[in-house]
């Protein structure tokens, strides 16, 4: 179980998306695993072929249990027997690796049940949607096969509009199913999707009773036919599919009228918000109350003179095409990463035995949730991407951090963190280090000032720009060098 | 692409959609068609950026940086794209 943050002790293993046997590549998603905070995507460390799974979904294990056997790749052939030769996957290690690119090999996915419930899905029989819900998965039912490998978003999707991602041909890397492939299908399929117009409470299309009764039974909701109002799966539909759990649902099946609670469902939906809300609180108040406690942080600042780097980028924006144009925050991101090259004393990791400085600048950026809640992670390598790559990756990470979509090398990797609350109309930040990290740089909002240069007075756009750093890695003289460095790059955008 | 929109009341609702895609609770019931949207959506200037692509995409209408002051409100969105569109 990787480290996926200096706030988290413990994850449930949520669904492997790998097999015995499966050939991977370093980078590639292997698990998705649950933290207080959200449902991320693993990546592996090295090439091999997967050996034994040591931890079934749903189980919860503490920071640096094994979670499976990578044997390495010449194995392959003999992969059962040599499960004990390969090189277990210490979590410590993940927390500490850098620049995990993704491989090129598929780390297949088979699609364990997709004959059987096509028919669900694509009968006309089936006119109203098939409403599904999160079964949780229980360590109880080893043998119900691997689920197809989907992104967490396109499983909330499927879910919401009852489609099967067993169903499913997946278009993203390595075959996973992604949002789109969700969209095309609900296009594809008469009855099915509920559209857009979908209320928060969509997903929930099941009664209580019948997901409870589902859970025990270890039935996939998504699997069945809802016989009741709006297509909701009631409990006669579960005990009809109990009764055979071929996983064909019968087209003659009773349809039973039974009372919708679709303002019932929508509590739990709610509920299940409020406690990842307050687990995500648990885990900010965990981690920055870690950072108050050791580390001793020391704070500068500076006005930085942005019209310059502004007219340029409006310039060039003009000329971009709309897919392509690129906000200031993209802007003060390059510059940052160029700095954090410029002065190295602020970009990497202090552990137990002092700092240690990393070549590479995995640029932490601080997103803030809808719900609430922060979190913060990494564009890898932000020093070398030209700034519409880096513009693309940051609204990349955007959507990915709301849609609670990430993986685990983003949020270990990152060896600095930025924070720009300037949309929110704030002047200046003052900000906590996210450990083991020794920096966080703050942005707030562009703003018209008086600006006085060689005795003259000129109205300028201006940016204060803030730096909290650890006083066991840096001095204030490296970080008013610091600060000063990224002005410096800002003053000459056409080079950032 | 699809055909071209005119009409005020389905541009509104276009861009209603637009914005839910953004901002989930964006609906035509809450939006105070008079105050910014950015204000009273909490959108930020990526969810800003991401709506005046998605507005591209469906109308092949392009929202240039300078013009964006001009499209601060639901009501104003709608008069500058009926403009563009007409």
């Amino acid at each position: 179980m990787p480290s996926l943050g200096a706030d988290m002790d413990a994850g449930t293993l949520l669904e492997w998306y790998v097999g015995p046997g499966d050939t991977v590549k370093r980078g590639d998603i292997v698990a998705l695993v649950d933290t207080d905070k959200a449902a991320i995507e693993v990546e592996v460390f090295e090439d091999g072929v997967v050996g034994e799974l040591l931890v079934p979904p749903g189980e919860k294990v503490p920071v640096g249990t094994p979670l499976a056997m990578i044997l390495p790749a010449g194995a392959a052939a003999a992969a059962a027997p040599a499960a004990t030769q390969g090189a277990e996957l210490p979590a410590q290690e993940a927390a500490a690796d850098t620049g995990t690119q993704p491989g090129t090999q598929p780390a297949t996915q088979p699609a364990t049940q997709p004959a059987t419930r096509a028919a669900t899905v694509a009968a006309p029989v089936t006119a109203a949607p098939v409403p599904a819900t999160a079964a949780p998965p229980k360590p109880a039912q080893p043998d119900a096969g691997r689920r197809p490998a989907a992104t967490p978003a396109a499983r909330n999707h499927a879910r919401e509009l009852g489609i099967d991602l067993g169903t499913l041909q997946g278009s993203g890397r390595h075959g996973v199913i992604t949002s789109q492939d969700v969209d095309a299908a609900a296009r594809a399929t008469p009855g099915s999707g509920a559209g857009t117009a979908a209320g928060p409470g969509a997903h929930v299309r099941a009664s209580p009773l019948a997901r409870r009764l589902a859970s025990e039974a270890g039935i996939e909701l998504s699997g069945l036919p809802g016989s009741g109002p709006g297509g909701a799966v009631t409990q006669d539909d579960v005990r009809a599919a109990a009764g055979q759990p071929a996983r064909a649902p019968s087209p003659t099946q009773v349809i039973t009228p039974a009372p919708a609670r679709p303002a019932e469902g929508a509590a739990l939906a709610s509920e299940d918000e409020d406690e990842r809300s307050a687990a995500m609180r648990r885990a900010i108040a965990a981690a920055m109350s870690r950072s108050k406690r050791e580390i001793p942080h020391y704070y500068l600042s500076l006005h930085v003179d942005m019209t310059r780097a502004l007219a340029w980028l409006e310039e060039t924006n003009l000329q971009r095409a709309v897919t392509e144009r690129v906000l200031p925050a993209a802007l003060v991101l390059k510059a940052t990463a160029l700095a954090a090259r410029d002065v190295p004393d602020l970009n990497g990791f202090y552990l137990e035995d002092g700092f240690h400085p990393s070549q590479a600048v995995h640029l932490g950026v601080g997103i803030s949730l809808r719900q609430g809640g922060l979190i913060a992670p990494a564009i890898h390598d932000a020093d070398t991407k030209d700034l519409p790559a880096l513009m693309a990756a940051l609204r990349d990470l955007v959507k990915r951090t709301r849609n609670l979509q990430l993986r685990s090398s983003e949020l270990t990797d990152a060896t600095m963190t930025s924070t720009n609350l300037g949309d929110q109309g704030v002047e200046s930040v003052f900000g906590i280090i996210y450990p083991p990290q020794v920096a966080l740089v703050g942005f707030g909002r562009i703003l018209e000032r008086p600006w006085a240069e060689n005795g003259m007075l000129a109205v300028r756009k201006q940016m204060h720009i803030t730096l909290s750093a650890d006083h066991r890695a840096s001095d204030g003289h490296r970080g008013g060098l610091f600060l000063s460095a990224i002005e410096r790059h800002l003053q000459h955008p056409e080079e950032l | 692409m699809k055909a071209p929109i005119t009409s005020e009341s389905e541009l509104r609702a276009l861009v209603i959609d637009l914005l839910s895609h953004v901002a989930p609770e964006a609906d035509a019931a809450t939006i105070d068609p008079d105050a910014s949207l950015q204000d009273q959506l909490d959108i930020d200037s990526i969810d800003f950026l991401n709506f005046i692509m998605a507005v591209h995409e469906t109308t092949g209408i392009d929202v240039p940086e300078r013009d964006y002051a001009k499209v601060a409100t639901l009501n104003d969105c709608v008069r500058y794209l009926a403009a563009k569109a007409g």
